[in-house]
């Protein structure tokens, strides 16, 4: 019999294998491929105070290995997500985490305080890396003092355990990710999109309305794997690793480098049922290297 | 309307229409037999790296074969790669996608305008052979016919270009006033047609101004929109229209092409 439960910050997940933040949506769309019962966690899309009507199109376009996006977290707000989504999502048999997005600290304690008394919610993802909104997002990320005060004023006010998502676009992500743990969080989630930017050679122009957009995707896997293993060494809150999961073995190079869960995202476009082919890799892996507890993976590699 | 599986199609057939524009047919048997005139399929390109399925309206469904046809426009490497597919060959499809034109607005007794540019096309072919009421396809073309006896098949298809050298030699050939030089809505004006519905697929240039003459005429008005897509179901929100109104699933003036449309009413979407 193999073990892949895992536990974040008190939270039991019956494998580590998540849905990354915007990739998914609130699981609705994907539930017609995917049993959502299957999977350790849905993270949802990012949720704000109020809708937000995100940025002009194109959003999205291909690179070798991957894509970029700039969609600027486009979201319904939270009173139609507690409504709609989280209603829909209690069915399953899954964690759901939270992903939530501001503009201020304010409009991301609206957010966090609206879902305090949600008991669907099991934890929160806090988005302070989105490379596509002009306010809020990453203007938070990549400052040590910024990221320990925003964690610190969200723990004050969450009643679910919080997870804050870091970016990459930064010189040392070991420094933001001991600054979210003094700032108190339960768990950080690494990595968001690279920022970068396509030229369209046909139109001679930029391949995205907002000029540059977050990479995802395969080609960002070993910057993935090379963070989550430097901040497993700088902290000792668990990580939820994420950057270019396309099977099993990317993810357990994530959860060998010090991950404790992973989440799938760009993935999903490519085979709507990908985090399935995941879960079920990482217990094939299991049965054949005779891993009975999957906790006994988790940052092996030193 | 059907629901959405995804399946590894045999490719049927394989064949250059024209410049650039390529028509094949694929087995997917679930697809063809579920899917309406204007929807889509994605197709994966069998290359792992490239991330992103393509959105390809269906062209024409062959229900007893259980195959459709894609008939699209080589545009980068993906498109690439499915032209170079052969009969045998395999391609990871899902669908069918999106909400299809309804039909039923223009039963038996009335006439419909189906107003296809370039690679907005191909979609018409399916209506025209599915639609109740009197068909007139009025094409639109820039610089080599396609698809032509398909869409003549099922009604008056009025052809339009906008290449001179093209209008000129088609003139020569099949007679005065058989092409007009011009754009779909020269080519209406010149034949004096009339319609109660309109069904178009094509360039937003065209669609804004087909949208236009459409109010102008006081025509029914059903558009067909393209947008730069990710998953195709309607979670990432990569492909999304402008709406008039507010959107009930995203609370903002917003529509995701993939999901509520590829078909909208025009007066439900802003140009």
């Amino acid at each position: 019999m193999i073990n892949t439960k895992v536990t974040i910050a008190g939270v039991e997940l019956k494998n580590p294998v998540m849905t990354a933040s915007g990739t998914f949506g609130s699981g609705m769309e994907y539930s017609e491929f995917v049993d959502l019962s299957r999977l350790g966690a849905v993270v949802t899309k990012g949720v704000a105070n109020e809708p937000w009507p995100g940025n002009p199109t194109p959003r999205v376009a291909e690179i070798r290995g991957g894509m970029m996006n700039a969609i600027g977290l486009q979201n319904p707000g939270v009173e139609t997500f507690g409504m709609r989504d989280l209603p829909f999502l209690k069915q399953y048999d899954t964690a759901v985490i939270v992903n939530v997005c501001g503009r201020t600290t304010e409009d991301y304690l609206e957010v966090v305080e609206r879902l305090s008394d949600e008991e669907t919610v099991r934890m929160l993802e806090i988005n302070i890396s989105c490379p596509n909104v002009k306010c809020g997002g990453i203007a938070f990320g990549q400052n040590p003092d910024s990221v320990e005060a925003i964690t610190r004023e969200i723990k004050k006010h969450a009643k679910q355990p919080v997870i804050m998502k870091l970016s990459p676009n930064v010189t040392d992500i070991t420094e933001l990710a001991r600054a979210a743990e003094a700032g108190g969080a339960d768990a950080l989630s690494m990595i968001n999109t690279l920022t970068g930017m396509k030229i369209d050679v046909n139109r001679r122009t930029f391949a995205l309305a907002n000029h540059t957009g977050g990479v995802s995707g395969p080609a960002i896997h070993p910057i993935a794997v090379r963070m989550v293993y430097q901040s497993a060494q700088a902290v000792k809150i668990p990580i939820i690793g994420m950057g270019g999961i396309t099977c099993a073995e990317d993810a357990l190079e994530l959860i060998l480098a010090g991950a404790t869960a992973v989440a799938v995202g760009t993935a999903n476009f490519r085979n709507p049922r990908a985090t399935i082919g995941v879960i079920d890799g990482i217990e094939d892996y299991m049965r054949r290297q005779n891993v009975e507890d999957i906790g006994s993976l988790i940052g092996a590699v030193k | 309307m059907g629901e959405k599986t995804m399946l590894r199609a045999v490719v049927l057939s394989q064949e250059m229409i024209a410049e650039q524009i390529y028509s094949m047919w694929l087995s997917a048997e679930s697809i063809a037999c579920s899917a309406v005139p204007g929807q889509f399929v994605s197709v994966y390109s069998n290359d792992t790296g490239r991330m992103l399925p393509r959105p390809i309206s269906i062209c024409e469904t062959d229900k007893e074969r259980g195959a459709l046809r894609l008939v699209y426009r080589v545009a980068g490497k993906g498109t690439t790669e499915f032209a170079a597919c052969q009969p045998g060959d395999t391609l990871n499809l899902l669908g069918p996608l999106g909400n299809g034109f309804p039909l039923e607005r223009c039963p038996e007794g009335k006439t419909a305008f189906l107003i296809g540019g370039g690679i907005g096309l191909p979609p018409m072919v399916e209506i025209s052979k599915q639609i109740r009421g009197k068909v007139q396809v009025i094409a639109g073309y820039r610089d080599e016919l396609f698809l032509t006896e398909e869409l003549a098949a099922n009604g008056q298809l009025y052809l339009s270009a906008e290449s001179e050298a093209l209008t000129a030699s088609y003139t020569r050939s099949h007679g005065q006033g058989s092409i007009t030089h011009g754009n779909v809505l020269d080519c209406i004006r010149e034949n004096q047609l009339q319609a109660d519905v309109l069904y178009a697929c094509g360039p937003t240039p065209m669609l804004r101004a087909v949208k236009a003459y459409a109010l102008e005429h006081g025509i029914e008005c059903w558009l067909s929109l393209e947008e730069r897509m990710a998953c195709g179901i309607g979670a990432c929100l990569a492909c999304v229209c402008e709406s008039a109104e507010k959107e009930a699933h995203s609370q903002v003036k917003n529509k995701r092409i993939c999901k509520e449309g590829p078909v909208f009413a025009a007066d439900e979407i802003v140009l």
